[in-house]
């Protein structure tokens, strides 16, 4: 989120598309609900169902699942034809009026294309997306917005066939409802009005995935919402600490802190340093990452301590290097899996035999591991794969390790909610049995690894021998992590350049503005420095203070990066560093004192019209919010393609049809089809309730909720049913081109079918929380339905469209 | 009810509550002093919810080892010490029958797992890590850069961990060379 839950009050508009957390984040809607109490906010609901959020909204707009980016295109060409944008905002703090390369070319121009697609590696060579500099290398501007290469040209452009008669043929929603939808979230492009969006893997799960979010964040732009109190972007994660795990980067391409993995090619320190960190001739840009240096030499000191040297380039060496021209992302291991490349694996606190999209290739996988451990509560449907449908025990070699790990309520840490806050959880009770904290587990199972290398030798097992791991004697002092995670002083340093004060070494940093790229810090992740600092341990807080009434509660807990509440705040206010909404101020400048007023800024530097005043989206070199997305696999803009799998032509590219570079695997477990395929002629979606939780592990095995929530079920619409025969409560088989469930049938016209290109679609929508293994009679994953096809930025999985048939049992 | 708090308020209909099913005549506040009410002298300590992102506090009372009662933090400024029915069933995720308790291991080709020790369950694990990892060790590419990475083992999760949690796991992965590392987010 770049704002945070309590923050949406502040909403004049809340635009709840592609998630549902009345369902999904139910205590969220506390927030919702007195938005709309108090300051008559409207709730607008664009869902392919009614949702337990569209009952509160006071708009509701169905649409077809997958056809975000049409709906979204339309209102962008909608907000232009108008003249709504806010226009002081988009001319100061984004790249609307900068001149892009003539030679870059569009889908108008190339059937559905942008410049540089090569068709035999189904990827784009971006050489024409880009800027036109002058002799000084900043963008060359048009502020009058008219020159045809100029950002907002193109972007009229892009969006001149998403007409309103197109987005209600594409999307199948009542016209009517989209106008007035259109019209409600444009009347925020105003100084003195708000729109929020909420979304989720409804966005998320898709092969146009990240363009779904970029649609919304060009609107959010456009309308000058970001930055604001009740603006922003705001994703609504799906688990606990899904933002800590990847802020902390348990993922293949980034390293804690968003520092890009290592590859192959940067082969030292310093080549790392050079690719990674960006240079910017815009003379008003703070361009955050120019720190970078400070954050990958602070990081190899936590990991490697007093072995990492600046002689020994830090032992940057040590990290394992991607191959530059591979990802290592979730599919990728199973296809690995599938084809016997990988033979150990752990699957720790996750169950992807049920979680993973194509279940079924993810369960035959596991039989060719020579090992798997699994760390989890509950035996699920990973750890005892080897018995579930389908198997022969007998026939499977992989041992399996279960390792009973403890509860939430059974150790301490803190976790990261999705609005960047880090609380602290106290340890209530011990682990019950012989259940251990995961922590002590990594600590037995580290010093085990490095018992048998410092005894028997081994593979360069430097790595393991010199890694900076001192948690305690016998038990990991998980305080001790956390101000490792923090950062502290490696050595005495007579007098820090920042502030010119002496630090002992030991000390803690106080933010990650102090650390350094000498050697002198260590940090096991900058954007959490301030979180434990000398003061203590800033996450254990409870101050319920609120002194400017928006619900910053600036003494709650603590919220990365370096306890702003909300992020790029310095566009909440005009160049002279008044709020635009002078009855919402984020943050005002103080002019007599010469400091900001309210939730920490993006950076203590003056309003951008004085005299060292900086442009407020620093986390890019240029300091503006990029509507010209360039750094994208797929394309600078936002361009409507269908689902890989749909039953439905491609109107406005039909050359194209789906988004060119969307990843797709090919072994024989890979099957999807293109098109339409009389076998598949409904619409699958997949979705969660209130009473379960993921793959249902941790709910199922709860009986109160499993009592609520029992049996897997599918939700068709009442046309649909009384066509194949279907009664409410009738055991259905839903078939995918990838396989097949049971479920028990819903008949329920909150999935009403739309018109869509002039034939019915309907759509069935299957919750994904069930596994053959418990209760018994409960049903089986909706993930053995659904297609392992990916977005090309994230390589997440198309999860919520794709083709599926449907028969009374 | 003046000068009683909302969670004492509560405290009183829950004791009243359980009288009153019993079928004992008495007023809400006789039944308060003549009741135990289950918290009582209970050690209270605050948590989150581990569900979703919403991020929830909550106040976990424990008696003898045991949790007894879960419920909404109240000064929480995010949730006010409201629950959804999963964080407000947090009492079931802390004693529940079904979780396994001890170190399982199934060999290959076994119908049934096997219990074993901890010992025994990661020296094993470690042994296997170390053969794997020797064996499919990967120092340089096909140009002679040094990668120094293993792809023969894989790693996914989680989300469901602590942040301190998260970065010893990733910080040991990373240390054995793995480049296989996925959770949650990804999918």
């Amino acid at each position: 989120m770049t704002n945070h839950w309590v923050d949406l009050k502040n909403s004049n508009v809340i635009i709840v598309m592609g998630g549902n957390p009345a369902e999904n984040h139910p205590i969220s809607m506390k927030w919702i609900l007195e938005a709309k109490k108090e300051r008559g906010a409207k709730l607008l609901v664009i869902d392919p169902k009614f949702s337990r959020t569209a009952s509160k909204a006071d708009l509701y707009v169905p649409i077809r699942p997958g056809t975000d980016i049409a709906f979204l295109g339309g209102l962008i060409k909608y907000i232009i034809d108008n003249e709504l944008y806010f226009k002081d905002y988009v001319i100061n703090y984004t790249d609307l009026s900068y001149l892009v390369d003539p030679n870059f070319k569009g889908p108008e121009d190339l059937d559905g294309y942008f410049s540089g697609y090569d068709p035999k590696t189904r990827k784009y060579n971006k050489a024409t997306w880009k800027y036109q500099l002058d002799e000084k290398g900043v963008p060359k501007k048009d502020p009058t917005l008219k020159d045809p290469n100029c950002v907002f040209q193109l972007l009229k452009k892009h969006y001149s066939r998403y007409t309103i008669d197109m987005v209600v043929e594409i999307t199948g929603a009542p016209k009517e409802k989209v106008l007035e939808a259109y019209k409600i979230i444009a009347s925020t492009g105003k100084p003195n009005k708000t729109a929020t969006i909420c979304y989720a893997m409804g966005w998320t799960q898709h092969t146009v995935g990240v363009q779904n979010i970029r649609s919304m964040s060009i609107i959010q732009l456009l309308l000058g919402n970001i930055g604001m109190a009740g603006g922003g972007v705001n994703a609504l994660r799906g688990e606990s600490n899904v933002q800590g795990s990847t802020d902390i980067a348990l993922l293949f391409h980034i390293l804690p802190g968003y520092l890009p993995t290592p590859k192959a090619s940067w082969v030292d320190l310093k080549t790392y340093i050079e690719v990674n960190t960006p240079k910017t001739a815009e003379p008003k840009s703070l361009n955050w990452w120019k720190n970078r240096p400070k954050y990958i030499v602070s990081l190899l000191k936590a990991f490697y301590g007093d072995y990492a040297t600046k002689e020994n380039d830090f032992c940057y060496s040590y990290l394992p290097k991607l191959d530059d021209n591979r990802t290592y992302s979730w599919y990728d291991i199973f296809d690995a899996m599938y084809k016997g490349k990988i033979k150990g694996f752990f699957a720790w606190g996750q169950n992807p035999a049920c979680s993973s999209a194509n279940a079924n290739k993810v369960r035959k996988a596991l039989a060719n591991l020579d090992w798997l451990v699994c760390v989890n509560l509950w035996d699920n449907e990973t750890s005892s794969f080897w018995k579930g449908p389908g198997m022969d025990p007998k026939k499977i070699k992989t041992e399996v390790f279960f390792l009973p790990c403890a509860s939430s309520v059974e150790k301490q840490g803190s976790i990261t909610n999705s609005g960047r806050l880090a609380q602290w959880r106290y340890k209530a009770v011990e682990p019950p049995g012989k259940c251990m904290p995961d922590a002590e587990i990594m600590n037995e199972l580290y010093h085990k690894i490095k018992e048998f290398y410092q005894k028997q030798g081994g593979v360069f097992p430097d790595p393991i021998l010199k890694l900076n791991w001192n948690y305690g004697d016998k038990h990991v002092d998980i305080e001790k992590v956390a101000k490792e995670i923090n950062g502290y002083y490696t050595k005495d340093v007579a007098s820090h350049p920042i502030d010119k004060k002496a630090y002992k070494k030991g000390q803690q940093v106080a933010s990650f503005v102090f650390l350094m790229d000498d050697g002198s810090t260590a940090c096991g992740n900058w954007l959490y420095s301030g979180a434990f600092t000398e003061a203590g341990n800033m996450m254990k807080r409870r101050g319920k203070e609120d002194p400017t009434g928006l619900g910053l509660y600036s003494n709650w807990a603590w919220c990365w990066p370096v306890n702003r509440r909300i992020l790029y705040n310095r566009a909440s206010v005009d160049p002279m560093g008044n709020p635009w909404d002078p009855k919402r101020p984020v943050i005002k400048w103080d002019a007599q004192n010469k400091k900001w007023v309210g939730d920490v800024p993006d950076g203590p530097q003056p309003p951008l019209a004085m005299k060292g005043g900086v442009l407020p989206f620093i986390m890019k070199p240029l300091g503006v919010g990029t509507i010209f997305g360039a750094g994208l696999a797929d394309g600078p803009f936002p361009t409507y393609y269908e689902p890989v799998e749909s039953p439905f032509k491609n109107l406005l590219y039909p050359k194209v049809y789906f988004n060119p570079v969307a990843r797709t695997y090919d072994s024989p477990d890979d099957k999807f089809v293109v098109g339409t395929d009389p076998k598949y002629p409904y619409v699958g979606t997949t979705y969660r309730v209130t009473e379960h939780w993921q793959t249902g592990v941790m709910t199922r095995h709860t009986p109160w909720l499993l009592e609520l929530e029992p049996q897997i079920f599918a939700e068709i619409d009442p046309e649909l049913a009384k066509e194949k025969g279907i009664k409410n409560g009738d055991k259905v088989i839903i078939t995918s081109p990838r396989g097949e469930i049971w479920a028990i049938a819903i008949v329920t016209e909150r999935i009403s079918p739309l018109i869509v290109q002039g034939k019915k679609c309907h759509v069935i929508g299957i919750p994904w929380h069930y596994g053959w293994k418990f209760p018994k009679n409960g049903g089986d994953s909706a993930n053995l339905l659904t297609p392992n096809v990916v977005d090309p930025n994230t390589f997440i999985q198309e999860t919520k469209c794709f083709v599926v048939n449907i028969r009374k049992a | 009810m003046g000068g009683i708090s909302r969670r004492n308020f509560l405290k009183l209909s829950l004791g009243s509550l359980v009288l009153s099913s019993i079928s004992i005549d008495l007023t809400p506040v006789k039944s308060y002093a003549a009741t135990e009410l289950k918290i009582r002298n209970a050690k209270e300590s605050t948590s989150v919810c581990p569900y979703c992102s919403v991020g929830c506090s909550l106040i976990v009372y424990a008696k003898g080892g045991k949790v007894v009662q879960v419920e909404g933090d109240p000064d929480s400024p995010i949730n006010q010490g409201a629950l959804c029915p999963k964080g407000a069933s947090l009492l079931q995720m802390a004693n529940n029958p079904y979780r396994v308790m001890e170190p399982l291991y199934r060999a290959p080709g076994a119908t049934e797992w096997k219990k074993v020790s901890w010992e025994w369950a990661l020296s094993e694990i470690a042994k296997r890590v170390k053969a794997t990892r020797d064996k499919y060790f990967i120092l340089k590419d096909e140009k002679g850069r040094v990668v120094n990475r293993v792809e023969a083992i894989a790693h996914v999760g989680s989300a469901a961990l602590d942040n301190e949690e998260c970065y010893l796991l990733q910080k040991l992965m990373r240390a054995l060379g793995l480049v296989y590392i996925e959770h949650q987010a990804r999918i």
